[in-house]
């Protein structure tokens, strides 16, 4: 089962990589769709055999991840870039190439934080908490490296795909019940951006986020 | 000995037996019959009986260049160990030296193609610098999983009597070095997607552009040794997937034999279902598959060796 998860977890890994290079909107949403299958199915391979938690929960949290993360969010995303009719991200801040080389640094630095950071006990696996960290650092690259609103909110889900692996090691202390709430929290801010996204697209028929830097009215 | 006299066999006769297999694949997937898979070997020996046209302007350079990559990735195909521990040339710090001497190789191809004088030719030659630059970090980066799991620079360590890749404990660094070293095989070996061997006079290839003013024995050479080279990175994938150490001889040979026509099938398909990638992809790609292999490097220092 540690070896499933582990390969998983490099999957993960790997999909952020993938995130990071791409230049398709379309390949960042599917990405990210997968890596949503890869976290539900996650939580079941590292439960505890001794944890206080029912079995039921665990599965309800994984079903529910799964519908969130890999279909409805995704649904949304797709929805928003043919609204919008864009496709490719273009010129982003950080080239491409240079985001791939700044993931790889950052994923050395996951990987170092990793081995020098203190848990309050040791995590089922000890690829856990490095690539944690890679997928949260990956997700704000994105986020400040890429002008389209729709990568940027790929980046968002990244940050807090990341931040879910970390609970992985820390399941037992957070109750279900509040992956469960964020995992609403996250559905809800999707969707706010959605409609954002929806209305920079109606507004400059273009979703370039730069667009929005001249949005003063005295001019 | 006879390891010895097998490596020679294997390494001389039957590379050519893996672009007859890839150009089958690619027609088996099209849909068509496809050449025989020995007509690599036609090819060659129709091209050894030729003889060669040069022109005014080349120098020696040009006729040396296609003698100088073949001998080249010979002596690169001595220094790996095909299907035994050893090499018939090993020696501490062989890892090394197979990179670069296939950089000799490559040096050797450019400087003839620069020697023609032709503007066409030079553009060629700079692209295969640009991509054998890019591909060159990914290609080490692999060869330094493979160095640091077995502690030791040499492939007869490396590759030696034991088992380094337990299925479990590196199970994650393995994975991701196999698909790093399998886009630095395309990228080496001009194959789709960075390059497509089967165009001519198209603006955007590279390989094939260099070699456009060899004839006849020359041209014999140029791709017997681009067999050889494809064969030595599909026998370096092989042997990270499947560690031979500790088997027999016929039963690594037959893991070897198959697993090397695996992989030439596996760029078949690569090939008939992807479309070359614009020029600027490339380097994206090279860096794409140096980024794999970091991390998978970096997961080897994180779970500790074993």
């Amino acid at each position: 089962m540690m070896v499933l998860a582990d390969v998983l977890l490099l999957i993960v890994l790997m999909l952020g990589l993938a995130i990071v290079g791409t230049s398709r909107l379309s390949a960042a949403v599917r990405a990210s769709a997968i890596q949503g299958v890869a976290l539900a199915i996650l939580p079941l391979l590292l439960r505890d055999a001794t944890s206080p938690t029912p079995v039921a929960l665990v599965i309800a949290t994984a079903l529910g991840t799964l519908a969130i993360k890999a279909i409805l969010i995704p649904h949304l995303l797709t929805r928003a870039i043919r609204e919008a009719n864009v496709r490719l991200e273009v010129e982003p801040t950080v080239s491409l190439h240079l985001s791939l080389l700044l993931a790889a640094v950052l994923t050395g630095v996951a990987f170092w934080i990793g081995s020098a950071l203190p848990l309050p006990r040791p995590a089922r696996s000890n690829l856990i908490v490095p690539i944690a960290f890679a997928t949260f650092f990956f997700g704000a690259l994105v986020l400040v490296g890429r002008r389209k609103a729709v990568t940027q909110v790929v980046g968002y889900l990244l940050l807090e795909n990341g931040i879910f692996v970390f609970g992985q090691c820390l399941a037992q202390e957070t109750p279900f019940v509040v992956e469960l709430g964020i995992l609403l929290d996250l559905l809800v801010g999707i969707f706010v951006m959605g409609i954002a996204i929806n209305h920079i697209s109606r507004e400059f028929e273009d979703i370039d986020t730069e667009a929005l830097s001249s949005l003063r009215d005295d001019d | 000995m006879l390891d010895i006299a097998i490596h020679l066999l294997v390494l001389f006769i039957y590379p050519p037996l893996l672009l007859g297999f890839i150009a089958k694949t690619k027609a088996a997937v099209a849909g068509r019959s496809g050449p025989p898979v020995l007509q690599p070997y036609y090819d060659l020996a129709k091209l050894l009986r030729k003889g060669a046209v040069y022109s005014r302007t080349t120098t020696w350079l040009f006729r040396a260049g296609p003698i100088a990559s073949l001998a080249a990735v010979i002596s690169a195909g001595l220094l790996l160990p095909l299907a035994s521990s050893t090499a018939p040339l090993g020696f501490a710090g062989d890892v090394i030296a197979f990179a670069y001497v296939l950089a000799v190789a490559r040096f050797f191809t450019m400087a003839a193609a620069l020697d023609v004088g032709s503007s066409f030719e030079a553009m060629g030659a700079s692209r295969e610098a640009t991509f054998g630059a890019l591909a060159e970090p990914a290609l080490f980066v692999v060869l330094a999983i493979l160095a640091v799991s077995a502690r030791s620079v040499g492939f007869s360590d490396i590759f030696g009597a034991h088992q380094f890749f337990s299925w479990d404990a590196t199970y994650a660094v393995f994975i991701v070095s196999a698909i790093a070293l399998f886009a630095v095989l395309l990228a080496e070996n001009s194959r789709v997607p960075v390059d497509d061997p089967a165009t001519h006079l198209e603006l955007t290839m590279i390989h094939e552009v260099m070699v456009l003013d060899h004839g006849g024995v020359d041209l014999a050479f140029i791709l017997y040794g681009a067999a050889m080279k494809l064969f030595l990175f599909a026998t370096l994938l092989v042997r990270l997937v499947f560690p031979m150490g500790g088997r027999g001889l016929g039963e690594s040979l037959l893991i070897l034999l198959g697993g090397t026509l695996t992989v030439a099938i596996a760029i078949g398909v690569v090939e008939s279902v992807m479309a070359r990638f614009r020029l600027v992809r490339v380097p994206q790609f090279l860096i794409g598959a140096f980024v794999l292999a970091a991390v998978g490097l970096a997961v080897l220092f994180h779970r500790g060796i074993p």
